[in-house]
């Protein structure tokens, strides 16, 4: 027990949640847009995978970080833009859309990779993101080193929270973006393009993941290789359920699985004694799957989603 | 806003606020408007009367910007129409529904396009200001709306969420959406479908103090009496075409029946009640709801031979546990039931096809045929067991074909064969379908879920006949119907069912439509003997 106190007082274990979990804000934030106007975007796992390959490469190749950072959130919003077109004007089924967009996107972005690099062995390294200075908050006891020495990605993912619940919640848009995927013919006879809405959503949404992915070449692991994005885009897809299609909970859901991550990381090393390293593993995974159950039993679903839009017919 | 036409003034004295003319639309083959003029004046409300398929509600989708037409123009007043000044009419570019709304059209679908899980509020302002400003002028919006709500007497609570509505006041909500959007011209698609009669009333007194303020509405029905009720003049479209078009005071309902229908109707004529012996028998039953719709809570009721008796009740109130306890799905969970004499202890749906129970469903495409299987396969699929018809459990496709045939000719389901498949079918058709399979077994009880909805006047002509021509034969027939004009022509009698509740039986020639209205909405008869249901 004391070992497990030991653990959540540290400012390193809090810092090591945070980190973990900024992928996993951008992935879920992108999902929940798209899935609240009304489509399912199962290419977030190949979309995270593409943006991070692409991002880091710019950066690679003689761009500037946040030139890096844009040519990701491009990249993943022309795989958007593919999802969305085949979804909604077209009406395909959004999960197999969406299967075939993941292994397009991780498959390119191998193959580019390889293309690019085809003689080295070991992931070239970038020069990363490195922690802002933020003055003195930075040198606060505890909080300092847990909460304000990140990346600016972390930072910008925190912010990207604040300004989707306020579009959301506060604009006209957003309330064009929720009736969307709630009932899109409201919105038709309200005079505003549902296609137009849609495909929005999901290329705004499809380059917060790629900015996901991004964050893991440019911030965490300054490299790219293959399989790193390792599932990531799958726990999102759970996590906008975890939440109910809310930003706020959608922020809750990222960090707190970023905790159960960080913690059993912590866990391994104290007490592996005779215990298979992978239960540790699963924990997460584990924990994520109670609170879902818990939290979600009654979440309400967009009432459209996954559900094309015809013009005319009703 | 004063009233530019004030009431009883010749209506030809106000602007031309809208024009139609010539206006085609094709679907492939099929002619769904062909030059069709229509024009509207201020203040007037004129409707648009036809059949399933007349062609009215693809004329309002053009109008509206959801369809293009093939040819034809429209125009539309210039806002300058709302000062009351003479306006010149301007050419609305086809399939823009924001160019309509702009010209101030509005509409209320049959269908609501509400969001349930979002406000009244958020519904109404949506799209109504621009999308990529930052924020929202609710509190300017709430304003707007509340002197609005005063002036119409569309009251809504504009902080519920769709869903906690009642459909009147969903509907409330889609005219306010048009309202705030300042229409000039508000096209209502078979705006009573889902209303009570109280609730029908209401709509039309909203409707006719805004036209006193200057509003031109166009309200499309295939209801007559409604039609009658509130217009001040009548179109009738007829395939497509434009049949007739007339002052509302000089119509009446046979004049405006046959120019819909394009020949003259039978009138069915109900026999004098002459029950026989019980058919149906409830006792005290108790069945749950589905998905938390009402149940059925300490039902009686019996049904003769040779009568019909009528479920009046708004949808939801039962009507499904009903129907499927008399259709051998459901199990009671207390109480008995008597079919034919016998108490039914474990009812089945072979049990109670076997007896000689037809069953008419709710929902034709959904339990009524199965939608992709050709018409023969449809006809005979409670007959799969005959004898004639199968021999060692293979299908006798020579005898099949010859029945399916036999009964195609015998009941007029228009088809090119009985290979069709049956979603291919119109609603009619496919109704007269399901009619022959029931009728051909001579079933001693039928239960008739709302046999005609949807249905246009000639089919709901057949359908009204078919079922009297049966109880004439000795069929007791329970129907369940939310048409109350229906249900007062057919029935000998008339129960009520609100919140799983049934009533008593009444005799149809001691009610009358208020009456069965207030029951539906929870008044009991007692209530109104004692002089009307109180304000409380």
């Amino acid at each position: 027990m004391a070992e497990i106190l030991d653990i959540l007082i540290s400012a390193s274990f809090w810092a090591a949640a945070l980190r973990i979990a900024t992928p996993l804000i951008f992935g879920v934030l992108g999902e929940l847009i798209c899935e609240r106007a009304g489509v399912l975007n199962l290419g977030i796992e190949g979309i995270f995978t593409a943006g991070a390959m692409s991002g880091w490469m710019a950066v690679y190749l003689g761009a500037d970080l946040w030139t890096g950072l844009l040519i990701a959130a491009l990249v993943g919003a022309a795989f958007g833009l593919l999802h969305g077109s085949l979804t909604v004007p077209l009406g395909l089924s959004q999960h197999v859309t969406g299967i075939g967009i993941t292994l397009l996107a991780t498959s390119l972005a191998y193959f580019t990779y390889r293309m690019t690099l085809p003689d080295v062995t070991s992931p070239p390294r970038i020069e990363p993101f490195q922690p802002v200075d933020l003055g003195f908050l930075s040198e606060l006891p505890f909080l300092g080193p847990a909460l304000f020495q990140h990346t600016p990605l972390t930072y910008l993912a925190l912010a990207l929270v604040a300004v989707t619940a306020y579009v959301f919640y506060r604009t006209p848009l957003g309330l064009a973006l929720r009736t969307v995927g709630e009932n899109p013919a409201a919105v038709e006879a309200q005079g505003i393009s549902v296609y137009g809405l849609r495909i929005g959503a999901v290329m705004a949404g499809s380059a917060l993941m790629a900015m996901g992915g991004a964050f893991l070449t440019m911030s965490a692991f300054n490299a790219f290789f293959f399989e790193m994005v390792n599932g990531r885009g799958w726990i999102c897809i759970a996590l906008v359920v975890f939440a109910s299609w809310r930003p706020g909970k959608a922020l809750l859901g990222a960090i707190l699985f970023g905790a159960f991550d960080a913690f059993q990381l912590r866990l391994q090393q104290e007490i592996a004694v005779d215990i298979p390293y992978q239960i540790f593993l699963m924990m997460p995974y584990v924990l994520s799957i109670l609170a879902l159950v818990v939290m979600s039993r009654r979440a309400a679903y967009p009432k459209a989603l996954m559900i094309p839009y015809r013009k005319g017919e009703r | 806003m004063s009233a530019h036409a004030p009431p009883g003034s010749t209506p030809a004295a106000a602007p031309e606020v809208l024009r139609l003319t010539g206006i085609t639309k094709r679907f492939g083959d099929l002619v769904a408007n062909e030059e069709i003029g229509l024009s509207l004046r201020r203040g007037e409300i004129v409707a648009l009367l036809g059949e399933n398929g007349a062609g009215k509600t693809t004329l309002m989708n053009i109008l509206f910007g959801h369809y293009v037409a093939d040819s034809g123009d429209i125009q539309v007043a210039a806002h300058a129409g709302q000062t009351g000044k003479p306006s010149t009419l301007r050419a609305l570019p086809p399939g823009s529904p924001q160019a309509a709304l702009e010209a101030g059209i509005g509409m209320v679908h049959q269908h609501f396009t509400l969001a349930d899980n979002m406000t009244a509020l958020d519904n109404i302002v949506l799209g109504t200001q621009p999308l990529w400003r930052p924020w929202q002028a609710r509190a300017a919006a709430r304003r707007k709306l509340d002197a609005l709500m005063r002036r119409s007497g569309l009251t809504v609570d504009l902080d519920a969420r769709v869903v906690a509505l009642t459909v009147g006041e969903r509907q409330r909500v889609e005219i306010l959406k048009a309202l705030f959007r300042d229409a000039r011209i508000l096209i209502l698609d078979e705006p009573t479908a889902v209303l009570t009669p109280q609730e029908v009333d209401g709509l039309f007194e909203v409707l006719r103090a805004l036209a006193a303020e200057g509003l031109a509405v166009v309200f499309i029905s295939h209801k007559l009496n409604e039609v009658l009720a509130v217009s001040e003049r009548v179109v009738v479209l007829r395939q497509g075409r434009k049949v007739a078009e007339m002052p509302t005071a000089g119509a009446n309902r046979r004049s405006l029946a046959e120019a819909m229908v394009g020949r003259e109707l039978p009138e069915n004529q109900r026999p004098p009640h002459n029950p026989g012996a019980p058919v149906v028998r409830l006792e005290g039953i108790e069945a749950p709801g589905e998905l938390g719709r009402a149940g059925l809570h300490n039902a009686s009721l019996t049904l003769h031979s040779g009568e019909i008796v009528g479920i009046a009740g708004v949808s939801g109130n039962g009507q499904a546990a009903l129907s499927a306890l008399l259709s051998g799905l459901a199990r009671p969970t207390a109480g008995h039931l008597f079919l034919l004499g016998e108490e039914i202890s474990h009812p089945s749906v072979r049990g109670f096809v076997d007896a000689g129970v037809g069953r008419i469903p709710e929902d034709r495409h959904r339990d009524g045929v199965v939608d992709d299987m050709e018409v023969w396969e449809n006809l005979i699929i409670e007959d799969l067991r005959d004898p004639d018809l199968q021999s060692a459990g293979f299908i006798r496709k020579d005898k099949v074909m010859a029945r399916a045939d036999a009964l195609i000719a015998e009941n007029d389901i228009r088809c090119p064969g009985p290979e069709t498949r049956t979603r291919l079918l119109s609603g009619g058709n496919m109704q007269k379908l399901i009619l022959a399979r029931v009728l051909e077994r001579h079933p001693r009880f039928i239960l008739a879920n709302q046999p005609t909805r949807g249905l246009d006047i000639g089919a709901v002509t057949y359908v009204h006949g078919r079922l009297l021509q049966a109880c004439a034969e000795g069929a007791g027939i329970l129907l369940i119907s939310e048409d109350l004009d229906e249900l007062l022509t057919l029935s000998d009698r008339v129960a009520v069912l609100y919140r799983g509740q049934l009533s008593q039986a009444m005799a149809t020639a001691e009610l009358d439509i208020r009456g069965l209205g207030l029951m539906m909405a929870g008044h009991s008869a007692a209530e109104q003997d004692a002089g009307g249901p109180h304000a409380s």
